[in-house]
């Protein structure tokens, strides 16, 4: 899908584009050759070589550890050991829950997020009496320290007793509940949906007000109600705008780490309920010390991500160019 | 409605369309008070004393107390948000001197193939952070940089670094072809064309870039936490520990969650036109 970037993609620089163009009237023209296109590179470089140490180096160190037996609590297993240490991490039952989890949480917490969200843009999206403060209200959550939030809910909000969700339920005869303990996921999904709304609703918003005026107008000269206007001009409008936010938000959900950590431990109530595959790598080692199968699942997980970002990445790459293009 | 048969009056017409349109105006405020409320909670109970801050149902009158944010301070706040601002704002002038160079290379002189460099820097974005622990601890260990904040400041470049790479060509793009061709004709130079050109249409973008940089970097808990935490934690380090040693006070709890909150919202708070953008990694204006 890369190949349907639109012009509008094409860098500003006039060189290319005007080589491009002249190619058809003029002679091929001489291509950047040795020292000037070093020149040109060059400032590219310092970034590109930062990032593919960062990310390739600790991948490598990753790789060997994997294929070691190290358990930090036994002398004496820093020895080569094959692919026992994969075989362990995929005949583990946790590592598949995990895996399950990790889908669970971002597929339910993208999804509501972004119904909410879309819910949000459009009430946001009309002229009304204080339009900017509830702007700046709504994307407050997304602002908050993740950690601060997960602590926010589980002291103030989650509390079996004093918790502001007991007050409010509590004349519909809900008493007492102890909501992380019994209903560990659904807990740590409501907390990363009050957290991604604003972002769906800023996407989505940003997708309303590039909207062009004619179309709608001429819907309501046809004689469409609001609900046939948005049924089939808003929505298919809004349908890349919408996908975009869904991709991000996974990339940056897939990791969520801090608020399980502080909400449930990974378990909250039945053992590993909200274990998803960050908080199992920290597990295995961190609090097993199992080195090398950590290592190993982490090269699983990495594969895994890549399969995943690849197809993501095509589906990004059109988007990215539709979005500039109708900006 | 326009389909209608029946002859409305059009003042009655033009009230209706304003009574649905504020009771949609009435909803979003409840809704966004709702959403909202949890914030303005942790603010409120922050200046309460423990006493007011247990009760059911939640107590709204009160006398408010600094107290606790003098607590928390006294119990050892300073030295995180010293780190914190430390990290944060190292790793963003790292980010804009290695990003700045890097988007022109790839927007305004771009290189050979810039779209596959682009995406490279797209595609570590989604690597799993959580993959790397095991060998950045190691390596960190190794190099005596744990507990050390030039190791957050290294590794918050490097997940900062992609998307201001991204946002900051967005707005390379905005530079009108027509005003650098006319300055590559005057013979300016490259000096020129930047400090002339270019800097004055991208410096609001550059400065809303750094702004989102530092709050990913500010919020960041999971690298933090195995890097830093024995001897040189950073605010969300130190908001965990704080839990786990002062769970059961929650006015005081409150009062360092408001406390490390404080300056990221206001960031975002001014930010807010172009965190869209920040987001979408430049794609969404």
């Amino acid at each position: 899908m890369a190949d349907v970037l639109t012009p509008v993609d094409a860098p500003a620089g006039p060189r290319v584009r005007g080589r491009r163009r002249r190619r058809s009237v003029t002679p091929a023209p001489v291509p950047l050759k040795g020292r000037r296109a070093w020149a040109r590179r060059a400032p590219l470089l310092p970034a590109l070589i930062y990032m593919i140490v960062v990310t390739q180096i600790p991948f490598l160190v990753t790789l060997w550890y994997s294929f070691r037996g190290w358990n930090t609590l036994t002398p004496g297993t820093n020895h080569w050991v094959g692919l026992r240490e994969y075989s362990l991490v995929f005949s583990d039952p946790t590592f598949r829950s995990a895996i399950v989890n990790t889908v669970v949480i971002t597929a339910s917490a993208v999804i509501l997020s972004m119904l909410l969200g879309t819910a949000l843009a459009i009430l946001l999206n009309r002229k009304f009496f204080g339009r900017g403060l509830i702007r700046t209200l709504l994307i407050t959550p997304f602002l908050v320290m993740p950690v601060a939030t997960a602590l926010l809910y589980k002291t103030t909000v989650y509390d079996p007793i004093f918790g502001l969700l007991d007050w409010v339920l509590s004349p519909f005869g809900v008493h007492h509940v102890n909501w992380i303990g019994t209903y560990a996921a659904p807990s740590v999904i409501a907390v990363l949906v009050w957290e991604w709304t604003p972002f769906m609703m800023l996407i989505v918003l940003a997708g309303l007000q590039g909207e062009s005026l004619e179309s709608l107008e001429a819907a309501r000269v046809d004689g469409a109600n609001a609900v046939q206007t948005f049924l089939a001009i808003t929505l298919p409008h809004l349908r890349r705008y919408i996908e975009l936010g869904m991709l991000l938000g996974s990339i940056y959900l897939l990791q969520t780490f801090g608020e399980i950590f502080v909400l449930t431990q990974g378990g909250g109530g039945h053992g590993t309920a909200t274990t998803n595959l960050p908080y199992y790598i920290y597990e295995l080692a961190f609090q097993q010390f199992n080195v090398s199968e950590a290592a190993a699942a982490g090269v699983i997980v990495v594969i895994g991500t890549q399969i995943v970002a690849t197809v993501a990445l095509r589906l990004l790459s059109g988007l990215f160019a539709a979005a500039e293009g109708m900006a | 409605m326009a389909t209608a048969p029946v002859y409305t009056p059009r003042r009655f017409r033009i009230t209706r369309r304003r009574a649905t349109g504020s009771f949609w105006s009435a909803i979003t405020w409840l809704v966004a008070i709702v959403l909202f409320f949890p914030v303005f909670w942790m603010v409120i109970t922050s200046f309460k004393k423990e006493g007011d801050a247990y009760t059911n149902p939640p107590r709204i009158a009160f006398h408010p107390t600094f107290s606790q944010f003098s607590q928390v301070f006294s119990s050892g706040a300073g030295p995180p948000f010293l780190h914190s601002v430390f990290v944060s704002l190292v790793s963003v002038v790292l980010v804009l001197v290695l990003a700045l160079p890097a988007a022109y290379a790839l927007s305004i002189r771009p290189v050979k193939r810039w779209r596959d460099s682009l995406f490279f820097f797209l595609s570590t974005k989604m690597l799993p952070y959580v993959a790397a622990i095991v060998p950045i601890y190691i390596i960190a260990e190794h190099i005596g940089l744990l507990d050390n904040d030039w190791a957050l400041v290294i590794l918050y470049t490097g997940f900062n670094l992609p998307l201001a790479v991204w946002m900051i060509r967005s707005f390379f793009l905005e530079v009108p072809r027509e005003l650098l061709e006319a300055a590559r004709i005057d013979g300016g130079g490259l000096r020129v064309e930047l400090t002339k050109v270019i800097m004055p249409i991208v410096a609001p973008g550059i400065a809303a870039t750094a702004l989102i940089c530092v709050i990913f970097t500010w919020n960041e808990f999971f690298f933090a936490y195995f890097l830093t935490a024995t001897k040189g934690p950073t605010v969300p380090i130190f908001l965990v520990s704080f839990l786990q040693s002062e769970g059961q006070y929650w006015a005081r709890l409150s009062a360092a969650a408001t406390a490390a909150c404080l300056p990221v919202i206001l960031a975002g708070w001014i930010a807010q036109k172009q965190l869209v953008r920040g987001l979408s990694l430049g794609a969404l204006k």
